[in-house]
């Protein structure tokens, strides 16, 4: 349907924007978003198409590691187009089809060619039919634009793009190469997943993998050709790797990467013309892939499962949570000191089992209030002189977790002398950190290991479950109780 | 049907990489129920020789064939595992979406896997003791794990035969017990298996048959007509050394007088 619309560029007067230079960055902007102008409306639809195409692509390029070989194919191209141009002395958008497609696949087959007959390697082969095939294009582009007929052509906008310049045709040609694209995924979904993982097994199963392969080859090849006018011959291999790249960044299944690199790429494409249309019509390739660069750098600072952002704040979430747990275990300590004698312990006293001053242990402590594992009881003063004599006393969920990295320290360490045969006195450092990690998964396995033990090497008592619902402060003998988890 | 035409016939098989012959007129009929374990030293053609018979490799001359048939026709009737180390393991796809691939040879090209696919698959999951992880990505398992999936991905083929490469490479102590119970349980129910090992000592255990490779096929039967010293030192001992140099010499002779190289 929107090709028929497509077909009527004569229903609006400008055909080209670049004719205009005097807008202001909002009239720009309107006129962009109203889709007025004809070149625009192309330039959009080219872009979305292009996204499409190159985006669906460009998941199998990252997921199959074939990056440098969409480089490559891009860039051998370009002999291609300047040879189908030379021959229509045109720029008709079907010469340069074929003759773009012909190179593509002619520079692929050269590839297996070198690596097959000789002993270079595949990278090697690649780096050779790019910077061959590309300095090729380069010099019958120059040719041409030396003839009579080179100047006006546009055949320079192969180079870095020029979406603006696309014409109805052009923007056919791209849909009908993203309408391909997609059926590929949809009919060849599971053929296009077996293969790309595990090739020995997909043949094994029956799937024609050279088929396949080739399926996906000769649709690259189309979907390189047909988006070169929008962003060029240089840049076209990033619109196949970096929106894939960075959906890669942010699932782990194939069917989201696809549709992520999907999104990713006509996002890029529209940013892109619609940069390029702001500037006054400059290249169109940069601004695409500058945009689809920057999703990739969000992606990797603030992606939720891979973003350095996010690992960072994973990773100070845990430090508090140990810093938590290192506190309320010495208020259990102390508590133990006493013999449960007292409910709660002062800031002091947690101070000196820590070897803290007195107004770090105040800090830990009013961090412990905040996140409700404690209350303080103290004066209105501050300072060191009053803070040494607050009283801490754990709410039931702090004495709950109290008790469970006490007792999963000491366990700890019996295990590590009763089975892994440690002396008593080189466990208590890795216990220290294996403390806050272990699972409730992994305690009940070490009670069923060591018995449900009620002393640790040291001859500590280890808190029981009993432990936990009496509360702290109301038993002067935990070592009473039996298992930390009810017995059957 | 008078004859039942044999799981497994190889006849005179040889292969060989870049004119470098890696298997040299292997022949061998595997019997309908056999446990067999394939060992050889590293270079032996043990993969190679699962690779040919899976249609992986092309084989330069002899044929092989499965239930009597070529493999091309009999493709569902064969489960593979491969090894553990010919995958991407950070390829984006699930412990779930791995094991269904075993049954995309039953559903057909270009048709989707159905309901009844996902519950074999679950089965099958269950049965190794993996579906727990099955929304897990495949990378972040331990090598026991990924084991299992591969070997959930072969069950769901629910086939005849099963030609594993390695299946107890590099899993852990509980792994290894584990797939020993699966063999034995699949032999039990008349499957065929052919398992590529690397550890002889507990070859001798694990399986009913031995194959022993070294380019040639030094031997195949019966546990206790194969574990014998004597072949042992064949197929691992210097003897045969001599014939794959002699063959690699004459290899890489014919490929420097193609060249016209006087160096050798």
């Amino acid at each position: 349907m929107l090709l028929v619309f497509f077909a009527f560029p004569a229903l609006v007067h400008a055909t080209r924007i670049g004719g205009v230079t005097d807008l202001d960055w909002s009239e720009q902007t309107f006129r962009f978003l109203s889709l007025r102008d004809a070149a625009v409306r192309n330039a959009v639809l080219g872009s979305v198409f292009m996204g499409v195409s190159c985006g669906l692509f460009g998941g199998y390029v990252v997921a199959r590691r074939l990056a440098l070989f969409g480089d490559t194919l891009s860039h051998a191209v370009l002999p291609g187009v300047a040879l189908g141009f030379l021959w229509s002395r045109t720029k008709d958008p079907l010469a340069i089809f074929v003759g773009a497609t012909v190179a593509g696949l002619l520079g692929t087959v050269v590839v297996a060619w070198i690596r097959k007959t000789t002993r270079v390697k595949e990278d090697s082969a690649l780096g050779l039919v790019l910077s061959g095939f590309y300095a090729v294009g380069i010099c019958i582009l120059t040719v041409i634009q030396e003839m009579e007929f080179g100047n006006q052509s546009g055949i320079d906008k192969f180079l870095f793009g020029q979406a603006a310049a696309l014409s109805s045709e052009d923007v056919g040609l791209m849909g009908l190469v993203a309408i391909g694209a997609l059926l590929m995924v949809t009919l060849f979904n599971k053929e296009l997943l077996v293969t790309s993982f595990d090739e020995g097994f997909a043949r094994s199963v029956g799937v024609p993998v050279e088929f396949m392969r080739y399926v996906l080859l000769v649709g690259l090849t189309f979907a390189v050709v047909t988006s070169l006018q929008a962003v060029g011959v240089v840049l076209v291999s990033a619109l196949l790797i970096t929106p894939a790249a960075t959906a890669y960044l942010l699932t782990d299944r194939m069917g989201t990467l696809l549709l992520l690199s999907t999104l990713f790429g006509v996002a890029g494409g529209l940013f892109g013309s619609y940069g390029s249309f702001l500037g006054n019509n400059l290249p169109t390739g940069p601004f695409m892939v500058l945009a689809c660069t920057s999703f990739f750098v969000v992606a990797f600072f603030c992606g939720p499962k891979h973003g350095l952002i996010s690992k960072w704040l994973r990773r100070r979430n845990r430090v508090r949570q140990v810093s938590f747990e290192n506190t309320m275990k010495a208020a259990y300590q102390v508590l133990e000191a006493g013999d449960f004698s007292k409910e709660s312990v002062t800031v002091g006293a947690l101070a000196a089992r820590r070897r803290q001053s007195v107004a770090e242990a105040r800090r830990e402590a009013d961090d412990l209030v905040k996140a409700g594992f404690a209350s303080l009881l103290c004066s209105d003063h501050t300072g060191p002189r009053y803070s040494q004599d607050a009283r801490l006393s754990l709410t039931p969920a702090g004495w709950e977790r109290a008790c469970q990295i006490v007792r999963n320290h000491r366990l700890w360490e019996l295990y590590l002398t009763n089975e892994a045969r440690y002396a008593a006195d080189h466990v208590h450092e890795d216990a220290e950190k294996i403390e806050h990690v272990l699972g409730e998964k992994v305690v009940r396995h070490l009670e069923r290991i060591l018995k449900d033990p009620r002393r640790d090497p040291h001859g500590s008592a280890i808190p029981s479950l009993e432990d936990i619902e009496r509360g702290a402060g109301l038993s002067t003998n935990p070592a009473s109780a039996t298992g930390y988890f009810r017995q059957n | 049907m008078v004859h039942i035409a044999p799981p497994l016939e190889i006849h005179d098989l040889t292969v060989s990489y870049d004119r470098k012959p890696v298997l040299y007129g292997v022949d061998a009929v595997v019997e309908a129920g056999s446990l067999v374990g394939v060992v050889g030293p590293n270079g032996a053609g043990k993969s190679t020789l699962i690779k040919t018979i899976m249609g992986i490799v092309q084989p330069n001359g002899g044929w092989v064939k499965i239930f009597g048939q070529p493999y091309k026709k009999a493709v569902t009737r064969v489960g593979y595992v491969p090894q553990r180390e010919s995958v991407d393991w950070d390829f984006p796809v699930s412990v779930m979406d791995v094991v269904l691939m075993g049954r995309y040879g039953h559903a057909g090209f270009m048709r989707r896997v159905s309901k009844r696919d996902r519950e074999i698959a679950v089965e099958c999951l269950e049965k190794v003791n993996m579906l727990p992880f099955s929304d897990r990505q495949i990378g972040n398992l331990s090598g026991g794990q990924q084991q299992r999936v591969f070997l959930a991905r072969a069950l769901a083929q629910e086939s005849d035969l099963y030609l594993m490469d390695e299946p107890f490479a590099g899993v852990d102590a509980a792994t290894e017990t584990a797939i020993v119970e699966l063999l034995r349980d699949l032999k039990d129910r008349g499957k065929t298996l052919i398992v590529v090992h690397h550890d002889l000592s507990s070859a001798r255990e694990y399986f009913d048959k031995l194959m022993l490779l070294n380019m040639r096929l030094v031997a195949f039967g019966a546990m206790e007509e194969t574990f014998t010293p004597d072949l042992l030192q064949k197929t691992y001992g210097g003897r045969l050394t001599i014939l794959s140099d002699v063959a690699g010499q004459a290899a890489g002779r014919s490929e420097f007088e193609q060249e016209g190289n006087p160096k050798l």
